[in-house]
């Protein structure tokens, strides 16, 4: 962060007095330099760095069609008239009745991929270039946060439509937390609100998905955002910028985020709305993988869709939790899949100690990580695969492989990246 | 903590246990909150027993009826559906039904108090599904050569047999739940009540 701001003074036009009046009163031109016009961001951001703005711009996306979502939805399970539940009818009013409805929800449906495919990439960027390691531990940790409320948000605006796959999708989540031995049948009970995923249960998802989960999300985007720009970002090199100053305490390769990087990053906006256009226009459903063709059934619980799978964003961990079908010692193989699954997301935690390595950009380091990063997204990718497909013996097989090569990634890590021959990094970055 | 001479000990007392009186307070005020989350009285009071006919009910078929918003199945097993059961005890993970999955009156190795007419919660004891019917046996039904008819959870791949006993090793780790029932008359079934002074 750079120096004190000092107070705004009029410089005699009517819109200085009222700026000079507005920053005695308030912070308003400390506020714009802390984190933009004198926030010096590393002169070398590469194309991995759109990300962060892109998840930003996507909540604001979210938020703005979820609120106007809620004007015609009705979180209600019980049948109307003609025998359809009415949460599952007001997705259909809002699609065919309501003007320009069809593109607001588009706008949410698609809104959901798209922030988990940004997400994603921003997530391995930080992996790419160790932007988790020290002093950004805690910038990281907000990071992973932040990923865990949207998994919540995204599992429970899932349910709202009150389709068949909504409804057998919250029946096998919710079941997870059974497995807990002792008091999980009566947890289960406690998160449903009823013995079975009901009215009451789809009432309290509506409620934390429009209230309680977008409260926390954007509080820990403000965290996130406010850690960053206290320690400063990373950049491609993995080298300290803070560590050379000019004369004016200003980092030799730092340039101010406004206006070199906002103009940047409106590139990515309109690239990013290019791509999302096309979906949302041309490819809503995205072939199955945005919106599931079974969600356009009813919720029916009596019966359980022939072949039931998550939402692609969600399939690397349900393989997981698929994968595990041995009891070990006495513990049932049915909770060892649901402390595995959670596993694969806290680990991620744990990333920054885990990294002994002397240099924090994949550009500086050796073959063993530069092999162990190809392996853990190839595996990754193919967990995601195989849990959109039915299960076979072959396939568990493989998700089995795949998910010990997910975990070693993580817990072999303080061997192999203090094995590793990494090369010197540059004093300085190299553009 | 220390109280040296610059803290007035009397007000710092006074000030940790006021901290914590208003802590046990706040706790307190959260319990109706949680208290929330639990099944309303409508909700508990919604379970009445389900009466089913299955005099209609050809051999070799099954039928579903809802009972506390779950699936619940009525198999009428055949002479061979039933004779089968005994040859899959060494693939079952619970063959002799020991784990409590069922009434006592059912803990038999048809599971059922009628050998012919099984009675089971359709979902799946891993993560809840409703499994699939596969009746089919052998290689037709798609799941391998000596397969002998029974059920296929559809979201985890366990596998049951007709008396709902869970494969061994796969996800679910119980047989399907046979809720309480008995008869009211030959062809009539009472489900989700045991029989009155039985």
């Amino acid at each position: 962060m750079g120096a004190a701001t000092e107070k705004y003074k009029s410089d005699g036009t009517t819109a200085g007095n009222l700026l000079e009046w507005v920053d005695a009163r308030f912070p308003l031109m400390a506020l714009w330099n802390d984190h933009l016009a004198k926030y010096y961001a590393p002169k070398n951001f590469n194309f991995w760095y759109f990300f962060g703005s892109l998840a930003l711009l996507v909540l604001v996306i979210q938020i703005v069609t979820g609120i106007f979502l809620v004007m015609h939805y009705k979180p209600d399970a019980s049948l109307n008239a003609s025998g359809v539940p009415v949460a599952f009818a007001s997705v259909e009013y809002i699609m065919r009745d309501v003007p320009w409805g069809w593109l607001i929800r588009y706008f949410h449906s698609t809104g959901a991929s798209a922030f988990f495919i940004v997400v994603y990439l921003h997530m391995f960027r930080g992996m790419l270039y160790g932007s988790y390691r020290k002093p950004r531990e805690l910038v990281w940790i907000f990071g992973v946060l932040i990923f865990l409320c949207l998994m919540a948000e995204a599992f429970m605006g899932y349910l709202l439509p009150w389709g068949q796959m909504s409804y057998w999708g919250a029946q096998v989540i919710v079941n997870l937390f059974t497995a807990i031995p002792l008091i999980g049948p009566d947890l289960g009970v406690w998160i449903r609100g009823d013995y079975v995923i009901g009215d009451a249960t789809l009432n309290r998802f509506f409620s934390f998905h429009v209230i309680a989960v977008p409260l926390i999300l954007v509080g820990l985007v403000a965290a996130h955002i406010m850690a960053l720009h206290e320690v400063g970002s990373n950049n491609p090199d993995g080298v300290e910028i803070k560590k050379k100053k000019d004369a004016n305490g200003i980092p030799l390769d730092g340039i101010p985020f406004h206006p070199y990087y906002t103009v940047k990053d409106i590139v990515g906006v309109v690239v990013f709305l290019m791509a999302f256009s096309v979906v949302v226009f041309f490819m809503p459903e995205g072939g199955g993988y945005f919106l599931e063709f079974n969600n356009f059934f009813p919720a029916d619980p009596m019966v359980t869709p022939p072949h039931i799978a998550p939402v692609w964003y969600f399939t690397p961990f349900y393989s997981i939790l698929r994968a595990n079908t041995i009891n070990f010692f006495w513990i049932d193989a049915k909770l060892w899949g649901v402390i595995f699954m959670g596993l694969g997301v806290v680990i991620f935690f744990f990333l920054p100690w885990l990294d002994r390595s002397p240099v924090k950009s994949i550009r500086y380091r050796g073959p063993l990580y530069k092999g162990a990063l190809a392996i853990f997204i190839v595996s990754f990718f193919i967990l995601g695969y195989l849990g959109m497909l039915p299960p076979t013996d072959g396939r568990t097989l493989v998700s089995q492989i795949c998910t010990i090569i997910y975990f070693a990634f993580f817990l072999l890590m303080p061997i192999y990246t203090s094995l590793d021959k990494c090369k010197a990094e540059p004093e300085r970055v190299t553009g | 903590m220390s109280c040296d001479h610059q803290v007035d000990c009397g007000r710092r007392r006074l000030l940790v246990a006021t901290s914590v009186a208003g802590g046990v307070a706040g706790v307190a005020a959260a319990i109706p909150f949680v208290s929330t989350f639990a099944p309303s009285e409508r909700a508990k009071s919604a379970g009445a027993p389900v009466e089913v006919d299955v005099s209609k009910l050809a051999p070799g078929e099954m039928m579903t009826v809802e009972w506390r918003g779950k699936p619940v199945w009525i198999i009428h097993r055949t002479k061979e559906m039933l004779d089968g059961l005994a040859k899959l005890n060494d693939k079952m993970a619970d063959p002799k039904s020991d784990r409590q999955m069922q009434p006592a009156y059912a803990k038999n190795e048809h599971r059922s108090i009628k050998p012919e007419y099984m009675v089971a919660i359709g979902i799946c004891t891993h993560l809840g599904c409703s499994p699939s019917e596969k009746f089919k046996t052998g290689a037709e039904s798609g799941i391998d050569a000596d397969w002998q008819g029974g059920f296929l959870c559809p979201c985890h791949g366990s596998t049951f047999d007709l008396a709902g006993r869970v494969y061994k090793n796969k996800p679910a780790p119980d047989n399907l739940e046979v809720p309480p029932h008995f008869y009211l008359s030959d062809a009539k079934i009472l489900i989700g009540e045991d029989k009155k002074g039985a």
